[in-house]
């Protein structure tokens, strides 16, 4: 279907009824009862898996197919970002314009930044787009362009946002004072109250939802191109790719221009969800996150920066709610004495330090599941096949593929 | 007038001539074998052909055209394939893949962006591809990842890999080096095969002196980076002056 396998696309349509039905799947506890915590289907949270996974979608064409590790992809989701608000402050809160400049600007950014980065390959790679990114974050922080014209583009330390004195030329009467599609207000939700749950469908997580799936489906086709393969074969062997009579320096930047598009996309996005952006989007440890988003998910995977970003951003959003009093009452039953002993074991890894459980799950996969999540999810599929083929009389195993 | 001229090749390497007025003519469809003791320049001389090394002055023609200053990419795309010392396969991928990526260099050429089409459907790739592997015998290995195959298997996907683009010169770094001897008779007659079949003219850096009766036509021995002599393989086996390159003056 659409040019893809049935293999890949029984996994798009997967995709696509778990973006769909997010809104259900992700709250699976009631509203009152103690584990209404772990809930992760609200809005806000959901806007940012979706987004996220637009974003290690693209790094994942770069550093899976090609092996480049960018250690700046950040830059590129700020740029985007910046572009969609200025969008917003000059013609209207019409998110059409706004995204399509932030991924044309960030395509830019990339072009000139990959054609110099991409003269180097391994760490020195990764370190010039390092170099780079603090560079733009520097200049985003302080807003140096800004001060040089006398103006303001990034607007430093406040970050960037919209006011009612701005111009905003395409606005009529009547369109939303936030941002919308045509008069479709991304902040818009219809809840539904059913038993003791209550879903929340808003409109700004479907956009945000039908924009990753577009770009989950471009990145089967890639990963599935004659173009694929030759980024594949640069991961593997560049030398013999070259005397082979290919170029592979054409190749290479075009991948980094599609991940920084896919970056600009993202950002994009994160401005329609809130229009208010800063510098601090930039910032290196945001382009560390990504890459170990990447990883934990599965490098090379289709379906593993998905999870990647939706596995880290649940752990930030719900770990670091959980505070001392929500582990007391899990070991109740517990004499007190235990319990705190309990309740002491446990809160560094809780609350604020949600991060130390973020690095042990991180070891944890990096040496035990170097595919990342996905060959957790084969391996598990592969114990059920085993039992079922065993259960049967001839006995027949089928390899698993 | 051959397909592949060399003139007055010189390479130096801080004080170290490696090539010193080096001249070399490869006739079409014919293996040419290049030989001479360690260091004397073999290797050095390949590198140039393939643009890998650019040397301090001279010369190298294939087929009316400069090949000095050209990328390795082109070069390849200008008929000449080479097949390393040790196989350079993409070992990551399967076999399959391994040789439909030439078979889309030489369609598309050097760059394509081609990123929508599916692999599978490329009308004649699939096909072309599948005939190499045959010819090769390793049709049956087709689906396998390259890193799995075993040594001589390599070498043979390697020269699969070159023949698919039909080159008209095809360039081989000692391509029995480290073989047993199975393996390197296995390898003679394939290359054997190969230039009765489709006429591809060779030349062969070989250290091997079985390889090099069995196959050359033409040999050049080089010594200290100059060519001493260019002869048939029965004038050279009792050459003075290749006796005394490699076995040294005393032993005359």
């Amino acid at each position: 279907m659409l040019g893809m396998n049935a293999k890949d696309t029984m996994l798009f349509v997967v995709v696509t009824l778990m973006v769909l039905l997010a809104p259900i799947l992700l709250n699976p506890f009631p509203t009152d009862s103690a584990f209404s915590q772990f809930n992760a289907g609200y809005p806000a949270l959901m806007q940012r898996f979706v987004i996220f996974g637009i974003l290690v979608i693209g790094f994942n064409i770069l550093f899976g197919l090609t092996g480049y590790l960018s250690f700046g992809h950040a830059a590129f989701l700020g740029v985007g970002s910046f572009a969609a608000v200025w969008m917003f402050k000059l013609l209207s809160y019409n998110i059409v314009p706004a995204i399509a400049l932030s991924i044309i600007v960030a395509g830019l950014f990339s072009v000139v930044i990959g054609y110099v980065a991409l003269r180097r390959s391994g760490i020195y790679f990764s370190i010039l787009t390092l170099a780079f990114a603090q560079m733009m974050y520097a200049i985003a922080y302080s807003d140096l362009v800004g001060k040089m014209f006398n103006t303001i583009v990034t607007n430093g330390e406040t970050g960037l946002q919209v006011y009612l004195d701005d111009p905003q030329i395409l606005y009529s009467e009547g369109d939303p004072k936030l941002p919308h599609l045509f008069g479709w207000e991304m902040n818009d939700s219809f809840t539904w109250d059913v038993g003791g749950w209550s879903f929340v469908f808003q409109n700004g997580y479907y956009l945000a939802g039908i924009c990753m799936l577009i770009a989950f489906y471009i990145s089967i086709r890639i990963f599935r191109s004659p173009f694929g393969l030759m980024l594949r074969s640069i991961k593997s062997n560049q030398q013999r790719l070259n005397y082979v009579g290919v170029s592979t320096r054409p190749y290479m930047l075009t991948a980094f221009v599609i991940s920084g598009m896919y970056a600009g996309l993202a950002g994009g996005l994160m401005s329609a969800m809130d229009p208010l952006t800063g510098a601090e989007r930039m910032f290196w440890t945001a382009s560390g996150e990504i890459v170990i988003m990447a990883i934990l998910g599965g490098v090379g995977t289709l379906v593993g920066p998905i999870l990647g970003a939706g596995a880290i951003k649940y752990m930030e959003n719900i770990v670091s709610t959980i505070n001392d009093n929500v582990v007391r009452g899990w070991f109740e039953f517990m004499p007190d004495g235990l319990a705190d002993f309990m309740v002491t074991i446990i809160h560094p890894f809780i609350g604020k330090g949600w991060h130390l459980t973020l690095g042990l799950v991180f070891m944890g996969v990096v040496i035990f599941l170097p595919g990342g999540l996905v060959e957790l999810g084969q391996r598990i599929g592969g114990l059920f096949r085993r039992k079922k083929s065993s259960d049967t009389p001839s006995g027949a195993t089928k390899p698993a593929e | 007038m051959g397909i592949l001229e060399v003139k007055g090749i010189n390479k130096r390497f801080g004080g170290l001539q490696a090539l010193g007025d080096v001249n070399l003519s490869v006739a079409e469809n014919t293996v040419h074998a290049i030989i001479g003791p360690n260091g004397a320049g073999k290797s050095t001389l390949l590198n140039v052909l393939v643009g890998k090394l650019i040397p301090d002055s001279g010369s190298v023609m294939f087929d009316g055209q400069s090949v000095l200053g050209r990328q390795p990419y082109e070069i390849n795309q200008m008929g000449i394939s080479r097949v390393f010392q040790t196989p350079e396969i993409f070992a990551d991928l399967t076999v399959f893949e391994n040789v439909m990526i030439p078979c889309f260099a030489k369609r598309d050429g050097a760059f394509r962006l081609h990123a929508w089409e599916n692999t599978r459907h490329e009308t004649g790739i699939a096909e072309q591809a599948e005939a190499i592997l045959e010819d090769v015998n390793m049709l049956d290995k087709r689906h396998m990842t390259a890193s799995s195959l075993s040594r001589g298997d390599k070498r043979r996907l390697e020269m699969a890999m070159c023949l698919v683009q039909e080159p008209r010169l095809l360039l081989l770094d000692e391509p029995t080096a480290g073989m047993a001897r199975a393996d390197t008779n296995n390898t003679i007659d394939l290359l054997k095969e190969i230039n009765e079949k489709r006429s591809i003219t060779m030349a062969i850096i070989e250290h091997d002196m079985h390889v090099v009766f069995s196959l050359a036509e033409r040999i050049t021995v080089l010594a200290q980076g100059t060519p001493l002599v260019e002869e048939t393989p029965e004038n050279i086996k009792g050459h003075p002056k290749v006796r005394e390159a490699y076995l040294g003056e005393a032993q005359v």
